[in-house]
């Protein structure tokens, strides 16, 4: 099965940090990052990222996205 | 496999405040129709409110009806163009203060139509008033001490009274809250378009959102606050489907 890989997109994150609740491995953190529109954005630990889309789920806005790994 | 990428229908970044509902709900409709293939076959009917700021970043038609009236003009629409699907998208001030009367006599008529409407207990864009949604005790800018049902009635629970309608065939309640109510709120929609698109008529789905800006409190207390008392009020879950003997 191929495998996938978290995206993120920090400049759409308005900081709500729904993702930071629903992620349950702990793989996503606030970053120093502060984008355009003033909020720290949301960074993911590919690590510890299982790809369960559970951020992609509770996000209000679209900062993750889940894609196959290119090769696998 | 099912794409977790944010569906081609949502051209632009959402114009939402933080934590703001309406943009998971966005992307569950535009997953629906995606999934469905029927997104160019759409036509949209925007309220007044927070529910109108999608007009510009969704790409599916959109008309703004005037306050209240989504549900009217989307009767005229489906009336004129069957073979469209068409959908109204209201908030709970437009839906069910100044366009309650729309909004009932539209399952009177149980038009085939699909009613999308977002729940979340104020008037948002003109700056958190009272709606008829509003919890007992719950302070607004308009209810500073509370909102009291001595004097402003009860919450109102639109789909205790749509069911009570023999014209209406599919009435259900969905949230945000987490990962399992919004993949169920999504089967809510999928269903409520459904329904249309089969001819079965008058599909009404409540989505219980949380706004955070004017209810003072953060995102993820919002999310505490409708899990706590807002889904208490306004039990999640099927509350009616006639679908079948619709059929």
């Amino acid at each position: 099965m191929a495998k996938e890989k978290i995206i993120t997109y920090p400049e759409r994150c308005k900081g709500c940090h729904y993702c930071l609740s629903a992620c349950k491995k702990g793989a996503l953190s606030v970053s120093e990052f502060t984008n355009k529109k003033g909020h720290k954005a949301i960074e993911a630990n590919a690590e510890k990222c299982v790809a369960c889309g559970s951020c992609f789920t509770v996000c209000p806005d679209y900062v993750f996205e889940l894609v196959e790994e290119a090769g696998a | 496999m099912v794409m977790r990428k944010k569906s081609p229908l949502l051209v632009e970044d959402n114009k939402f405040c933080p934590g703001c509902g309406h943009g998971i709900i966005n992307r569950l409709l535009a997953e629906v129709l995606d999934e469905m293939g029927v997104a160019d076959n759409t036509i949209g009917v925007a309220a007044v409110g927070c529910a109108c700021l999608q007009i510009d970043t969704f790409g599916i038609d959109w008309i703004q009806a005037e306050h209240g009236r989504a549900p009217a003009v989307a009767t005229g629409i489906k009336r004129c163009r069957p073979d469209k699907v068409v959908l109204s998208y209201q908030g709970d001030g437009d839906c069910l203060a100044i366009g309650m009367a729309e909004t009932i006599h539209t399952a009177f008529r149980g038009e085939n139509l699909t009613m999308l409407f977002v729940n979340n207990g104020v008037f948002g864009m003109t700056g958190g008033q009272m709606a008829p949604t509003t919890l007992p005790g719950q302070k607004t800018t308009t209810s500073v001490h509370g909102r009291d049902v001595t004097k402003t009635g009860n919450p109102a629970n639109i789909l205790e009274l749509l069911a009570t309608f023999e014209t209406v065939k599919y009435l259900a309640r969905g949230t945000v809250t987490d990962v399992a109510g919004i993949n169920r709120t999504k089967g809510y929609i999928r269903k409520a378009v459904e329904n249309q698109i089969e001819g079965r008529g008058y599909s009404f789905v409540e989505i219980l959102s949380p706004c955070p800006t004017n209810w003072g409190l953060t995102p993820l207390k919002s999310i505490e606050h409708i899990k706590n008392n807002v889904a208490k009020v306004y039990p999640p879950g099927e509350v009616l489907n006639r679908t079948e003997e619709a059929k």
